[in-house]
Order: C-alpha cells, then sequence, then structure tokens
C-alpha cells in the first residue's frame, strides 16, 4: 500500500505522523489517511473542500497533476509526499 | 492598570511583563508563525492567537495559562458554498467562501465569542470556540454584496464593539464595507450613516454599504460614543454607531488606521496619524499620538520618547491599545517598533524597535 509522508513544517503545527493507507488514487489515498488522521485535514484543504493553494503533492517525486479531483493513480508500493509549495512568504 | 502585554507579529506573539526594571519580553509563542491577533477574555482567563499559516490556513489557538501552554480550538469556517452557487466581488472577481485571516475577536456578554474575517464573515460560537455559526443575516445581507476589499483583496469585518450595558447590541467596522450595527444580537443589521468617502466617485460618496472605517471602538463606560479612524478622516458618533459626524481638526492629519477610546471618558481618544493615501508614512517622517481631551474639537501632538527624525513606522488598525484605566497605552508599528505610556501619551518609552512586523496590540484583560 502507499506511504504518505508530510513535510516538517507541517509537524510544527499538527500531528502528521507518515503511515501507509490503502487507495488506488491520491484523493483515495488522502481520504484513507484523514480518516484516520482526521486533525490533519484543515491544514491541507480549505473549508470548501479545495486542496489549499501552497499545498503540494508529490507521487514518487512527480508533483501530481490534478489538484482539483486528486485523481492521479498512485501504486501500491507509491511513495505520497505533501509539503508546502515554495513560493510566496517572507 | 493592566501589567501584561500581547503583542501579535508576523512572526509571532510576544507576551510583555512590566516588571520592577521595566517592561520585558516574558515569552514568544508560535515563533515564526503570523499572528494575526489575540483576545484575553476576562470572562475565563482564556487566551487566544488567531493564526494565519499561510500554506496551511488560518488557525485558532488557545492557552489557558498565558502563553505557557496552547491547545488548538477550531478556527471558524464557512459553510459549503451551494453547488453551482458563484459569489463574486463588485468588480466581478471571484468571492470564495473562505477564511483568510482573523481580523477581529471578542468576548460577548451572554457567553459567546464574536469572529470577524477577511473574506467577510462574522462568525460566533456559543461553546467557547468547539464551534463556530456564520452569521447568515449579515452574510445574506443584500449590502454586503456592495462590500470590496480594502486593505486585502476580500473585504473584512475588523472592529466589534459588544455594547457593555446590553449584551444584544453589536457594533461592527467593515473594510470597505461600512459600520453596522444590530440590536437583537446578531439576527438583524442597520447600516450606520453619516460616514463619507471624498475620494469614491460623486454618486457613491455616501453610500453607508462601502465605506472604508479603518478601525471602530466603542467607549465602555459612555457607550453612545464611539470613534472611528476611517480611510477618509476621523469620524465620532454620540448615538452609539447610528450616526457619524465628521471630525476634521485631528492633527497632524486626520488619515490612519489606529483609534483609541478612553474606556471611562467617550471625550478622550488617540490616533496614529500618517500621510495619506498613497504614501503612508508619518508625517514629516516623525511618529506621534494624537490625542484629543474635548470630543475632537482640540487635539495635542504627542512625541516625547517618540522618534522625530526620519522614522517610517507605521501602525496598523490592531496596533494601538489602551488598558481599562485609560492611563497605559501601547502603539506598535510595522517597522517592529513598539512604545508604552503610562501618562496616557504624555510620555513615551520604546520598548523595541527589533521586532518582526506588528499586527496587534493588546492589553491582558485585569479582571481575572
Amino acid at each position: 500500500m502507499p506511504r504518505i509522508t508530510f513535510t516538517s513544517h507541517l509537524e510544527r503545527h499538527v500531528a502528521c505522523p507518515s503511515d501507509v493507507v490503502a487507495g488506488d488514487t491520491a484523493r483515495a489515498a488522502l481520504d484513507t489517511y484523514l480518516s484516520r488522521h482526521p486533525q490533519v485535514r484543515p491544514y491541507l484543504f480549505d473549508e470548501q473542500g479545495a486542496l489549499r493553494q501552497h499545498v503540494v503533492i508529490f507521487i514518487d517525486g512527480e508533483q501530481a497533476r490534478d489538484r482539483r479531483a486528486l485523481a492521479d493513480s498512485v501504486s501500491p508500493d507509491s511513495e505520497i509526499y505533501v509539503m508546502q509549495a515554495l513560493s510566496g512568504g517572507s | 492598570m493592566s501589567d501584561r502585554l500581547f503583542v501579535a507579529t508576523r512572526k509571532g506573539l510576544f507576551s510583555f511583563v512590566r516588571a520592577p526594571g521595566g517592561w520585558k519580553v516574558e515569552r514568544v509563542s508560535f515563533l515564526g508563525d503570523a499572528v494575526s491577533l489575540s483576545l484575553h477574555d476576562a470572562r475565563d482567563g482564556a487566551l487566544y492567537a488567531g493564526l494565519g499559516l499561510g500554506h496551511f490556513g488560518v488557525k485558532l489557538r488557545r492557552s489557558r495559562d498565558l502563553g505557557a501552554s496552547w491547545e488548538d480550538v477550531v478556527a471558524p469556517s464557512f459553510p459549503k458554498q451551494p453547488e453551482g452557487e458563484e459569489d463574486k466581488l463588485p468588480d466581478g472577481k471571484p468571492w470564495p467562501w473562505r477564511v483568510e485571516q482573523i481580523w477581529a475577536l471578542e468576548a460577548g456578554n451572554k457567553g459567546e465569542l464574536w469572529c470577524g474575517t477577511i473574506g467577510g464573515g462574522l462568525f460566533r460560537s456559543e461553546d467557547g470556540a468547539s464551534s463556530w455559526t456564520l452569521v447568515r443575516s449579515l452574510w445574506d445581507h443584500s449590502k454586503r454584496k456592495e462590500w470590496f476589499g480594502g486593505g486585502a483583496d476580500m473585504p473584512g469585518v475588523h472592529s466589534i464593539c459588544v455594547h457593555p450595558r446590553d449584551p444584544d447590541v453589536i457594533t461592527l467596522g467593515v473594510s470597505c464595507g461600512g459600520v453596522w450595527r444590530s440590536t437583537d444580537r446578531g439576527m438583524s443589521w442597520e447600516l450606520s450613516t453619516g460616514m463619507f468617502a471624498a475620494y469614491m466617485p460623486p454618486a457613491r460618496r455616501d453610500d453607508p454599504a462601502i465605506q472604508d472605517p479603518h478601525r471602530v471602538v466603542q467607549c465602555r463606560a459612555e457607550p453612545d460614543r464611539l470613534w472611528s479612524q476611517h480611510h477618509n478622516g476621523v469620524f465620532r458618533s454620540d448615538d452609539a454607531g447610528r450616526t457619524w459626524k465628521e471630525v476634521p481638526t485631528a492633527k497632524p492629519s486626520v488619515f490612519g488606521f489606529a483609534v483609541a477610546v478612553d474606556p471611562n471618558d467617550g471625550d478622550k481618544a488617540w490616533l496614529v496619524p500618517a500621510v495619506k493615501d498613497e504614501t503612508r508614512v508619518p508625517v514629516e517622517a516623525k511618529v506621534v499620538v494624537a490625542r484629543t481631551e474635548d470630543g475632537g474639537r482640540n487635539w495635542s501632538v504627542l512625541d516625547r520618547g517618540l522618534p522625530q527624525n526620519e522614522a517610517y513606522d507605521i501602525t496598523y488598525r490592531h496596533g494601538l491599545d489602551v488598558d481599562a484605566s485609560g492611563r497605559r497605552l501601547a502603539f506598535g508599528s510595522t517597522t517592529g517598533s513598539l512604545w508604552i505610556s503610562e501618562d496616557a501619551g504624555d510620555e513615551w518609552t520604546c520598548l523595541s524597535t527589533h521586532l518582526p512586523p506588528i499586527y496587534a496590540v493588546r492589553f491582558a484583560a485585569e479582571a481575572v
């Protein structure tokens, strides 16, 4: 099953342990993760359910392209990495 | 007098305490994170901090021990926008139902908390920030759709005045959306009148729904008296916020963001003036505070202890506060300077010139 890991920046704010979760798309894997770790959801998604503008998802080193449906496919041994975009901020 | 001061900055919440040798930083909470403002709730001593985590959204934290430890509480958020329904700003850009910043946080008189946001939502919590409800009577008001951004892309509610004697009376300041008043604890709203915006096209100059009151404050002992530092100038209300009159006499300018009123004397108010509107720097690069003691007829320009040479500090709308005594004041600037006065502004002491940009300055409540 794919593994989801979060940037250490997020660990400063909320418990977001790396976890192995079922799912064949980024959306399915994240949904599984967030059902186990619901405290993480508001850090990744806004109240309308949209992925926050400056959150990015990498699947096996490649940036996921479908920010709306999160339909990018993941394989059983995929590494999903969730981090902050490096744009903006001071 | 309050011996503790909370300073919300771009890089954390700084707690200052008055020690025998002077005011000192007691602790820094959330170092590195933007704290848009704080609330020390006199009812139960809880300290709230509104965070803007940038990438990860707006959060609300609470401390039961004045900031030594913090817990995550629920931040206000909009309900799901109905499918297919699109909200648009007056210029046609999308108006997402999303909290962009916690911009006002106040304790009500019936146990509730009120929160104003950039995004335009006013929220109320009846359970100590375990949950929040969008105040639909305001959000669904037809005039709300006329609001536009002032200082941010989205409009926002930055001032919430809870009437000290009548808990059902709430007055809001909205940029840019005027002053709103409810006498039934937020069930219905009316717009204040009398403010004007000479910078707008003539047809909209007096439109109460698009005024830009940068800050609205209410006198605790004389709640009929409110003050507003408006984008266009200074205004005063003598009828609990129903109507406003211009106060054109403020010195050295009538532009600025912050205003404070003496909790015990509605005739006494302070401003931190600046050059309007395109430049937004202190007049002649001298940091001063303006004070009136007679309802705005006359103003003193207070400069003792403040930098009078090449100083470009600007004070944001929540960057000035007065404690319950009316004698102790503090204000902070975008360039990280913080000053305090123990004598109603006659003399100022600089506590730092090296803090992160200051968003909000607030004395601890004393009735704890």
